[in-house]
């Protein structure tokens, strides 16, 4: 800034960011890729003039040379100190360097950035996940320990050789007497679907790219036709490719009816065509990131594709109601709609409900348990993430998902219909890269499956999120992965083939840390589910909390 | 691991015979206890065999608050098999007041009762008995049923045997269930000790059973005043044939498929496929991972082993028309029927349901794939 140059209140230096950019003169080659690759623009060219002190030597000294200042002029990057463009962290430009020379380093003290996000009374939105630190080290899920160790009394399993079933059901169960009866008078018995215990959450076409998309989905196909798991995907709330609908991947398919509705048009008018029945159907009523707020898609990423899905015009805003507009009551519309989402697929097909993570999570499901075809419940914790929210609803609303979930199925418990509703948990699963151990720690807790999102972006697609606010910018298009983008420019950088062949190696890793989980605990002939006594943890509280063993 | 020993005899034996297999088999066993579950019983209780018989220990004062309760509810004792025990007991076993063997005469008004009314009451005066027992601590009840005999204690199965004169002529039965060791998977407690029994169904396990909270949970909230107690993980088994005999009306050869039902693929094959996959559905929470071998009697008096899915536990069946015994090991069976075709001896696997029928003519072994028998 010049001395005399004028200071608003917004007036940042590259100190007061997040991140500030490291670049090394000596080794830029100024091939100029930073600047071009920076999906926030917070480098630029930066000419730069320097003064040279040229001290000549005494001799040489005569009137008309005596000027030691020599300006030179050299180029390079600036940062923008512009709170617009500030840098997001996500190190494209480390990526593209040839040399190594430029680097985003995270700021030794607290940005006065945050105090600025606000320009023109908006407040801060981002995509992502949650941003606040955890008062614990890895958060409760990663602490919980399996504890109960099989040697003498009951042989341990061997992880590799003996069979194993882990697998789960989505659908209503009835209880067994009920069941029996109704088999015997042929009456209609709810359909479940035997599918494996970890599910790739919601995220919508429209939040992610094409690619993405596609490489999940095919991930999938191969997962269930190749290899013979189980594998099922929620599609979230954006609709579904038309060819899709139509194909026989559809089943492998949970489809996703939220309060925008957006993209059911095109499902409904699918219908007759359909070779496949979907997996299920999961009506959205609210999710972990943005607790009672609607879904999120912003203009930038509303292009003719996406527009055409949906059945919207393109490049306005896409943002859902909180809550559904036909409902006022539990009782009758949430039954009313999930009746009706039945009738769409004459009964075939299981509907539940997906609530995000709340402490009146009891009174939805004390409804539910009374209703006769609710399929299940899926519970989305505080740690959910999502495409775009306002951060204050990141970061500081929710539930946390274990002791929700956990109260939960202790409900159920006590109305003795443990796993007659499945319970699904979502939310921060595998948040810190455990994956298979937080999965079993919730299924031991009672939830009948898990669901996972963020764990798939970054595995599969190697997004650059972190729960210390890196990059996050899903919600404008701008993904530097070309992950949740809808530009093809960006997109295109993302190999649908390579995510596929990601999904697999998750799911494949997944299997087999989840049976060394199981198999020391002797179980293999069906999913723990609510085995609570091989569980324990070091904190007391959480202990009788979750009422697990604590162990110091 | 406990030993566990059943007979099933055309003539009544002598519980010592059981006691004495076990003692075969002591090398494995901490002699840590026994129980005992008689049925079919022989001698003079041969005449009541309608009449509910309690058995379970008293204290003195015990026996007088049970004398109370069964007047007022209008039981009238009609026989009791005494058992006079020397002033100390054998080292190792607790002094105990009174071993108590008493049938009773129904209350007036009771043979108007449906056989379904009668089972529950039944069920309900022993539950009341062991809440009464467990309040002052002057009472245990192991069962309250015609044609049962039940006794646990613990100690040496032999010295207590001993101790307790088991040898005695009156005490005679057809069917005998003998196990040779305290609970040692959970703390010790009378009631944690095998047989378990509840309304004619009697079963004991060795092994320890990996799923049980899940089973417990899901039997306690059944809202059947029965399923309670769980001192051991073992009763669960109890309970769950119980479960699918009267709550389901299913047959002993559907109960493998509840504990350990088919995978998909031989589900698919099973000519009862779509039931049995309905079946495998709705009480997955029921479905065990051992290792367990359960050996039982059913309310017919048939005795049965099954294993688990792929741990097992041993256990070996043989014996001649007429005379057949379970036992868990090779020389327990060798001690109590040496007079075998031992080429004949069975050791059930993971699909297989071993039955010995009322008749006790021969041995029949069900395999999960085979058809299920005609629901009625």
């Amino acid at each position: 800034m010049v001395s005399n140059g004028s200071i608003t209140p917004s007036t940042l230096s590259v100190k007061d960011l997040p991140w500030q950019i490291h670049w090394d003169k000596d080794k830029c080659t100024l091939c100029g890729r930073c600047t071009a690759v920076c999906p926030v623009h917070a480098i630029e060219l930066g000419v730069h003039r320097k003064r040279i002190v040229n001290v000549l030597p005494l001799e040489g000294l005569h009137p008309g040379n005596g000027h030691s200042n020599v300006y030179q002029v050299y180029h390079g990057i600036r940062q923008k100190t512009d709170p617009a463009y500030a840098c997001v962290g996500c190190a494209s430009c480390s990526l593209v360097c040839p040399n190594d020379c430029i680097a985003p380093y995270r700021s030794d003290e607290i940005d006065k950035l945050r105090y600025h996000i606000n320009q023109g009374g908006q407040p801060r939105r981002r995509g992502g996940r949650r941003n606040a630190t955890d008062p614990s080290p890895g958060g409760i899920l990663d602490r919980i320990k399996f504890t109960r160790i099989s040697m003498l009394t009951d042989p341990a399993l061997d992880a590799g050789r003996h069979e194993f079933e882990l697998r789960t059901l989505l659908g209503r169960v009835l209880p067994p007497e009920e069941t029996l009866r109704v088999y015997r008078e042929q009456g209609w018995i709810p359909p479940v679907r035997e599918i494996y215990p970890l599910i790739i959450g919601s995220m919508s076409f429209g939040a992610l790219s094409p690619n993405m998309w596609e490489g999940l989905q095919m991930g999938v196909a191969y997962l269930n036709e190749e290899l013979g798991m189980p594998v099922r995907i929620a599609s979230g709330e954006g609709g579904c490719p038309p060819r899709l609908l139509r194909s026989r991947f559809l089943k492998y398919l949970i489809l996703q009816i939220a309060s925008g509705y957006f993209g059911w048009d095109e499902i409904i008018h699918a219908l007759p065509e359909m070779k496949e029945d979907p997996c299920a159907v999961e009506i959205k009523y609210g999710q972990g990131a943005k607790p009672g707020d609607g879904g999120l898609l912003m203009w930038y990423k509303v292009n003719k594709l996406i527009a055409a899905i949906r059945g919207v015009p393109p490049g306005v805003s896409l943002p859902s109601p909180p809550t559904h507009q036909t409902k006022y009551s539990i009782e009758e519309a949430v039954a009313k709609m999930i009746q009706s989402m039945y009738m769409a697929w004459g009964f075939r097909v299981p509907v539940y409900p997906k609530i995000s993570g709340t402490s009146t999570a009891l009174a939805v499901l004390n409804n539910l348990t009374r209703n006769p075809y609710a399929a299940g419940l899926a519970i989305d914790g505080e740690d959910g993430g999502t495409g775009a929210a306002y951060t204050v609803s990141m970061d500081h609303m929710g539930h946390p998902i274990a002791s929700n979930l956990r109260d939960c199925y202790l409900n159920l418990v006590k109305l003795g219909k443990q796993n007659e509703i499945p319970l699904f948990a979502g939310g921060g699963v595998g948040k810190y890269g455990n994956l298979a151990s937080n999965a079993a720690a919730l299924i031991m807790l009672g939830a009948s499956g898990v669901q996972t999102g963020k764990y798939m972006m970054q595995a599969a697609a190697g997004c650059l999120g972190s729960e210390a606010d890196r990059c996050n910018i899903c919600n404008i298009g701008l993904c530097p992965k070309g992950i949740t983008s809808q530009d093809p420019r960006l997109y295109r950088r993302l190999d649908p083939e390579k995510v596929a062949e990601r999904v697999v190696d998750v799911f494949l890793s997944f299997d087999t840390e989840l049976r060394k989980i199981v198999a020391p605990l002797g179980r293999s002939t069906s999913l723990p589910i609510g085995m609570s006594d091989a569980l324990a943890i070091n904190d007391h509280h959480a202990a009788e909390r979750l009422q697990i063993k604590f162990v110091v | 691991m406990c030993r566990l020993f059943a007979v099933t005899s055309e003539e009544p034996l002598s519980p010592m015979m059981a006691i004495r297999a076990l003692d075969v088999m002591r090398e494995g066993h901490d002699g840590s206890g026994v129980g005992l579950f008689l049925s079919d019983l022989g001698g003079p209780l041969e005449e009541l065999k309608g009449a509910p018989i309690l058995s379970g220990i008293f204290t003195n004062e015990g026996i007088k608050r049970l004398d109370q309760f069964m007047m007022n509810i209008g039981f009238m004792t009609k026989y009791k098999l005494s058992i006079r025990i020397p002033k100390t007991p054998p080292s190792g076993v607790p002094r105990r007041d009174v071993y108590l063997i008493r049938a009773y005469e129904y209350p007036e008004g009771w043979e108007a009762l449906s056989q379904e009314e009668i089972d529950y009451r039944l069920l309900m005066i022993r539950l009341q008995l062991r809440q009464m027992g467990e309040e002052k601590e002057d009472m245990i009840v192991y069962s309250f049923w015609p044609d049962v005999i039940m006794i646990k204690e613990i100690g040496d199965p032999l010295t207590v045997a001993e101790y307790l004169k088991l040898d005695r002529e009156e005490l005679q039965a057809r069917i005998i269930l003998a196990q040779g060791r305290q609970n040692t998977n959970y703390a010790i407690n009378l009631y944690a000790c095998h047989p378990f029994f509840i309304q004619g169904v009697a079963t004991m396990t060795n092994g320890e059973n990996t799923a049980f909270v899940p089973i417990r949970e899901f039997l306690s909230s059944r809202g059947f005043p029965g399923y309670l107690g769980y001192q051991s993980d073992s009763e669960v088994f109890t309970h769950i044939l119980h479960f699918s005999l009267k709550r389901l009306g299913l047959g002993i050869e559907a109960y493998k498929h509840v504990i350990t039902p088919l995978q998909d693929e031989d589900l698919e094959k099973h000519p009862n496929g779509p039931f049995l996959k309905h079946l495998k559905n709705s009480c997955r929470r029921l479905i065990i991972d051992g290792p367990n071998c359960v050996i039982g009697c059913l309310p017919d008096k048939t005795l049965f082993m099954v294993q688990d899915r792929k741990k097992l536990r041993p256990g070996v069946l043989g014996g001649r028309p007429g005379l057949f015994a379970i036992s868990s090991e090779m020389c327990g069976l060798d001690a109590a029927i040496p007079d075998r075709n031992k080429s004949k001896d069975f050791q059930p696997m993971h699909l297989d349901t071993a039955l010995i029928r009322p008749e006790r003519q021969e041995v029949t072994i069900w395999s999960q794939t085979a058809p299920l028998p005609l629901q009625h």
